[in-house]
């Protein structure tokens, strides 16, 4: 255990860029239901524009851990988090402090997409603006369509952004809440296994959009498709029954792991 | 020992021994199911028509719009209770539909504890009280404390009525909004108020529609809690603080009086007040369906024509 840990302290200082500042830090993070522990004791640090993917089987807490860095488990009833979170510096889970404000800062785009139902593209995508007290039209709009881009989506709905949202396919709904999430201008995205529940193309597109964002967005994404850690992210940490394994550069990850357990895993002998 | 494709060979045989009984069964099931609807709908139906064949007669301008003739006449309407049946609708959905809904918001997002569960089991308790007792209840702590019959206390009585009904229907649509919207309203950072009264709300608004017609349906057809609160009259409106007559009061006061004009009077009652419940249903239904739909027709042949 021990020696595990240390490794992860050290992974700021030996191997990644140097130049970028660390946005997000995870403290001996662990999250209990009732009584089972289902992240256990995990520190990971987040540097600054760059995507992390979280890998693994079922069960081992990636989306679990994920919500912690949104406080989403606040919602939960009999969750309980321990350990620090710090977004630049700030502890997320300091009493004094009301979670919106943080909330504000780390957008969240779920494994199913859900834009509200009732809303049209606009009105979803303007829905974090609007109810958090952004009143003109003009910079509304001007939002809206900057976020649309940014979420690769812009081209297929800008001429119908009164339509419905849910008549949009799954990969463009799925474009559309990464929208609503940037509209309230976050700095960290969290994504929760974006492209599970879409086709090959709709998830190259996804992909593709996280590539981009990446240059501005310090991102953090779960996923259980290997090769889409590979493809996305810089950095990629794998956890296995709530412990974090292994925590590196994703190109080390998979050439050169250094567990027996990650080796396995990245080379499809289980999960 | 046998081996398992043996084995599997004899499962199959035991599953299909029986296809041609279970068919039968299944007709069988079928036309008790039919059955039932027949004689759910045989009723109604023919009350229906008993109502429109008996009450049709009775209809004409006068007898919408004037106020009751001399007893056993046959002259006179029903302008007053038709009057007076809107205005205690409408007064007791402004009392009801709101305590109605917000206690309904409580139960759902707000419930899941022990406060929740004694709200909500006094919530049933109250929605099966006979009317009648709240009327009583009505009667004594306004009508006796004032000293006088009044709109009011008809409207506060058929409340007490109306508010569980709605309370329980909203927090069943509430229930059924999913979990996923929500989460995406909190991600966005927006409060918990917010997230239910703008998102989760408008998601929930057809099955919260249906609970207030329906109790705007049971509160139109009382008659025991308005005989202990509003009385009854002949005159038409003049102020929340007088007695006021209603459809079902004036049907039970024609239908006891031993006149066939007066007994005709009656059934042209009933008719008009399944019109004006039935009117309000379909009016409030088609209002709500025609704005949520009309995005998708227009989005729908914009989208054909793309194609």
């Amino acid at each position: 255990m021990d020696g595990k840990q240390d490794d992860i302290e050290n992974i700021g200082d030996d191997h990644l860029d140097s130049e970028k500042k660390y946005k997000m830090i995870a403290e001996n993070v662990s999250v209990f239901y009732d009584d089972v522990e289902a992240v256990k004791n995990v520190t990971m640090k987040f540097k600054e524009r760059s995507v992390t993917s979280l890998i693994g089987p079922s069960g081992c807490g990636k989306t679990t851990f994920l919500r912690c860095l949104n406080r989403m488990h606040d919602m939960t009833k009999n969750a309980r988090v321990q350990g620090r979170i710090l977004l630049d510096g700030e502890d997320l889970y300091a009493k004094d402090k009301d979670p919106i404000y943080h909330r504000r800062k780390v957008g969240m785009v779920f494994q199913k997409p859900n834009p509200f139902p009732t809303m049209s593209i606009y009105d979803n995508v303007a829905a974090g603006l609007r109810l958090n007290g952004v009143k003109d039209r003009r910079i509304l709009d001007e939002i809206v369509e900057d976020s649309l881009k940014m979420a690769y989506v812009w081209d297929e709905v800008k001429n119908n952004l009164k339509k419905p949202a849910i008549e949009l396919s799954g990969g463009q709904q799925q474009r559309l809440c990464i929208a609503r999430a940037l509209a309230i201008q976050p700095e960290v995205l969290l994504m929760d296994e974006p492209a599970s529940a879409l086709d090959p193309i709709a998830t190259q597109k996804i992909e593709e959009t996280i590539t981009e964002l990446a240059r501005e967005f310090t991102i953090i994404i779960v996923t259980h498709n290997m090769q889409q850690a590979v493809r996305v992210s810089d950095y990629t940490a794998f956890m296995y029954l709530g412990d974090l394994i292994e925590f590196n550069e994703t190109k080390k990850i998979f050439t050169q792991p250094k567990n027996e357990l990650t080796s396995k895993y990245v080379k499809g002998q289980f999960g | 020992m046998m081996s398992s494709s043996q084995k599997r060979a004899e499962y199959r045989l035991l599953f299909k021994q029986n296809v041609g009984g279970r068919l039968v069964v299944d007709k069988i099931m079928m036309g008790i199911v039919f059955g039932c609807v027949i004689a759910a709908v045989i009723p109604l139906g023919s009350i229906l028509i008993e109502v429109f064949k008996n009450g049709i007669s009775a209809i004409s301008i006068e007898f919408l719009t004037q106020v009751p003739g001399a007893i056993g006449s046959g002259e006179g309407g029903i302008g007053p209770a038709i009057q007076g049946t809107l205005i205690i609708i409408g007064m007791s959905s402004m009392i009801g539909v709101p305590i109605g809904v917000m206690s309904g918001i409580f139960l759902a997002e707000f419930g899941d504890n022990r406060l929740g569960r004694t709200v909500r089991f006094f919530n049933d308790v109250f929605m099966e009280f006979p009317s009648i007792v709240l009327g009583i209840f009505a009667f004594l702590v306004i009508v006796l404390v004032l000293g006088h019959f009044s709109l009011w206390a008809g409207a506060f009585a058929l409340s007490l009525i109306m508010f569980p009904i709605v309370a329980r229907t909203t927090e069943e649509s509430l229930k059924m909004v999913p979990m996923t919207y929500r989460e995406a309203g909190i991600a966005l950072g927006l409060k918990k108020w917010v997230i239910t009264f703008r998102i989760v709300l408008s998601a929930a608004k057809s099955g919260m529609i249906t609970g207030i017609l329906l109790s705007v349906g049971r509160i139109g057809g009382e008659t025991a809690p308005l005989i202990m609160t509003v009385l009854g009259s002949s005159q038409f409106f003049s102020g929340v603080d007088s007695p006021m007559d209603a459809l079902p009061l004036r049907i039970w006061r024609m239908s006891l009086l031993p006149y066939d004009s007066a007994q005709m009077q009656g059934w042209g009652a009933a008719l008009v007040l399944i019109i004006i419940i039935l009117a309000i249903n379909i009016t409030v239904r088609y209002y709500f369906a025609k704005k949520s739909k009309k995005g998708n027709i227009l989005s729908k042949l914009m989208g054909m024509r793309k194609k």
